[in-house]
């Protein structure tokens, strides 16, 4: 009985080692897709599910890694000759430090056709400056923002300020009345950065100002760039005691707590915030410019793209998914499960935050150094969050600041040398 | 007979040699190769001979920023030293007199020393957390409120809080190592010397001393590598960027950061960040070799 038994046992797993799959059809072809969105992977996973039903053939395994380490495990797998087949990339320079060197799958109109309907704003996030291709499909678009909380403002019967010196007159009674207005703090340079992106557009022009100095017509020295890094120095009192050495994590749990009345961050909040405290009820407004006429600008970017590695033995099969994630079906899914806007065109978006978000967008601004100055180290961003926190610690003046950025920057931008 | 014994210390050391040749030997190499190239992104071009270290030097803000790196280090070695070590001496003098609860008053101690690096790091984070953070409130519930600050997150106050957090998870080692040093020496010199009238404190300057200098040549010449190696805990607490405003950049975070890149900040600039290893590397072998040699030679030899 033993020995039949394991006669069998053995056949079967003979049978399954010579006839995998192939009885049924054709081998599975197996993906890998590596990404920094650990948080994501449901999402991932059922829309992987979904691409996997209409494709029996292709088998997609999605792996999330910590996004500090990111770019070091994907450099150093690229590298090897290894690496994943499909590819979660950064936008602009993040891009391209991976496609310049050959590492990322050109892609064309001809092999994703579905590219053609994405705005060229967004496409700019996908395109390699050395040789003007893209090379991926963009997945979202951030924009920057105030949040406010309802019942805060409620309370205090404040409404959304229209104008800067409503917004500093918002503060000031919050902080009268013993609530922290402004949960942001200086720890972490880039909230810093972050927080720029929302204030200063309305100050220095927007993306007249933006083209002016990534053309090299003009610099971060120029007045009306600093004195709009200047405004910054006048939330200040508004911040929490101690703000620079209050770090992101800090910020989030008091906004999402309601410890504080308002948060300047990104719209890839959004989803955060719901998902922590159920009963947080927030907006969202622009940064208030000088005057109540004006539009406000706000920063928006695109945040990504999914790409395909360029020695991938599947190529097909990489296309295939790639073309799904530029479908309207996929946008749709991403914006409806992660409350963000999806850089597909077409995405009908039911969340009432993201539809405030959708509609500054319509007087939108590049971020300006992730953009324009991020393409080479030193980059724009690394140069400002550093300088930015001496601003806000009171050891630089703006003015220092916009020197310190363009001085870094001339190394390898040849219009701002000997200016 | 000697062959045999031969083949036998190979056998025990190859395990040693071969771990230390991949992963010593092997990265210390590359990073040198690495130097000498160009690169486009991640991708390496072609041999650039010097071009990564002039970079280095000549092209701001790298200047600056190899220089202000350079001297938190030293600042850190030399705060290490003065609060750390001569701390760590100090409880093992007290300590080597076996004062009541000595035993578990070495046991807490060397506690930190064995806790991760990691859990050290955040720990200190929280409890220096200006919203949420204990020190603060204490401060303000014994009437010193006016001390709070945001100690890690202020230029003058970052890089001393950090080398104190680095001192206080340490503090038990040095102790360990000088109260070994101090129990190694012959309970017959200190009686003797006794005998003769010497005080406590000439028991202490004139034996003890001069007899720990093995211990304190371990200790100093760990405390440079420590310090100009120091890596782990200011990213941790403070991230890879020297913040705020580089007031904690260390040599380790510049390399890092300029090899691998700050998280969607910064790029990848491995040319000139193999070239900052270089100089580390080649920096801590001349000033340990040149420490050793000079610290060995006040050594007094016991016996």
């Amino acid at each position: 009985m033993m020995r039949r038994l394991c006669t069998a046992l053995i056949a079967v797993a003979l049978f399954a080692t010579f006839f995998p799959a192939s009885v049924l059809g054709q081998e599975p072809v197996k993906l890998t897709f590596w990404s920094w969105r650990t948080e994501d992977k449901w999402v991932y996973d059922r829309m992987i599910r979904l691409f996997q039903t209409r494709n029996p053939g292709i088998k997609i395994e999605f792996i999330p890694f910590r996004a500090p380490e990111y770019a070091t495990i994907l450099s150093t797998g690229l590298t090897a000759g290894r690496g994943p087949d499909i590819i979660h990339l950064r936008a602009y320079g993040g891009l391209e430090t991976f496609a310049a060197p050959g590492f990322i799958a050109p892609l064309d109109f001809e092999q994703v056709p579905e590219l053609k309907r994405f705005p060229l704003q967004t496409i700019a996030g996908a395109r390699s400056r050395k040789d003007g291709r893209i090379y991926g499909v963009p997945f979202a678009t951030q924009t920057l923002v105030i949040f406010y909380n309802k019942k805060i403002f409620a309370q205090h019967n404040l409404t959304v300020p229209k104008t800067w010196d409503q917004f500093l007159t918002v503060m000031r009674t919050l902080k009268d009345k013993g609530v922290v207005p402004l949960a942001n703090g200086g720890k972490e340079g880039w909230t810093l950065e972050v927080l720029s992106g929302v204030i200063a557009p309305n100050f220095y022009g927007g993306t007249t100002f933006f083209e002016a100095v990534t053309r090299g017509q003009t610099t971060f020295r120029e007045p009306a760039y600093t004195n709009a890094l200047a405004k910054m120095l006048e939330l200040r009192p508004y911040m929490p005691t101690g703000f620079m050495g209050v770090d992101y994590a800090t910020m989030q749990q008091m906004f999402i707590n309601e410890q504080a009345a308002m948060f300047i961050g990104g719209s890839w909040e959004i989803g955060f915030f719901k998902a922590q405290n159920k009963n947080l009820e927030f907006g969202v407004f622009a940064a208030p410019p000088e005057r109540a006429d004006q539009i406000p600008w706000v920063s928006s970017y695109a945040d990504g793209n999914y790409g395909i590695n360029a020695k991938t033995p599947h190529m097909e099969a990489a296309l295939k998914f790639i073309r799904f994630t530029a479908t309207l079906e996929f946008g749709q899914m991403f914006t409806d499960l992660l409350a963000q806007m999806s850089a597909v065109p077409g995405v009908v978006v039911r969340n009432p935050q993201l539809q405030q978000v959708q509609a500054m967008n319509r007087k939108a601004t590049p971020y300006i150094m992730l953009v324009g100055f991020r393409w080479q180290a030193p980059t724009g961003s690394t140069l400002l969050q550093s300088a930015l926190q001496g601003m806000m610690a009171g050891t630089l003046t703006p003015a220092q600041v916009g020197e310190e950025v363009t001085r870094g920057l001339s190394s390898w931008i040849d219009a701002f040398r000997g200016r | 007979m000697r062959a045999g014994r031969r083949l036998w210390l190979a056998i025990f050391l190859a395990p040693a040699v071969v771990l230390f040749a991949a992963f010593v030997t092997y990265p210390i190499l590359s990073a040198l190769a690495y130097s000498l190239y160009s690169w486009e992104g991640i991708g390496r071009r072609g041999f650039a001979g010097l071009a990564n270290f002039i970079r280095l030097f000549t092209t701001f803000p790298y200047p600056r920023l190899l220089v202000g790196a350079f001297w938190h280090n030293v600042v850190v070695f030399g705060l290490t030293m003065l609060i750390q070590n001569i701390t760590g001496l100090a409880l093992a003098l007290i300590l080597a007199r076996n004062p009541w609860g000595a035993r578990a008053y070495r046991a807490i101690f060397f506690l930190p020393v064995t806790l991760s690096l990691v859990i050290v790091g955040f720990l200190w984070g929280l409890f220096l957390n200006p919203v949420f953070g204990v020190i603060n409130k204490t401060l303000g519930m014994v009437g010193l409120g006016a001390l709070a600050r945001a100690w890690l997150g202020e230029p003058e106050t970052a890089l001393i809080t950090l080398t104190l957090i680095n001192a206080w998870r340490w503090v038990g080692f040095p102790t360990i190592v000088f109260l070994a040093g101090i129990n190694a020496v012959p309970e017959d010199y200190l009686e003797a010397a006794r005998l003769d009238g010497a005080s406590e404190w000439d028991v202490t300057r004139r034996i003890i001393f001069p007899l720990l200098a093995p211990a304190v040549t371990i200790i100093v010449i760990l405390t440079f590598i420590g310090s100009f190696n120091w890596f782990e805990l200011p990213y941790v607490v403070q991230g890879v960027s020297g913040a705020p405003n580089r007031a904690t950049d260390v040599l380790g975070l510049l390399f890092y950061r300029t090899a691998f890149g700050e998280v969607d900040t910064g790029l990848q600039d491995i040319g000139v960040g193999s070239a900052i290893a270089v100089l580390m590397f080649l920096m801590l072998v001349t000033v340990s070799t040149v420490g050793a040699v000079f610290l060995r030679r006040r050594e007094v030899e016991m016996g």
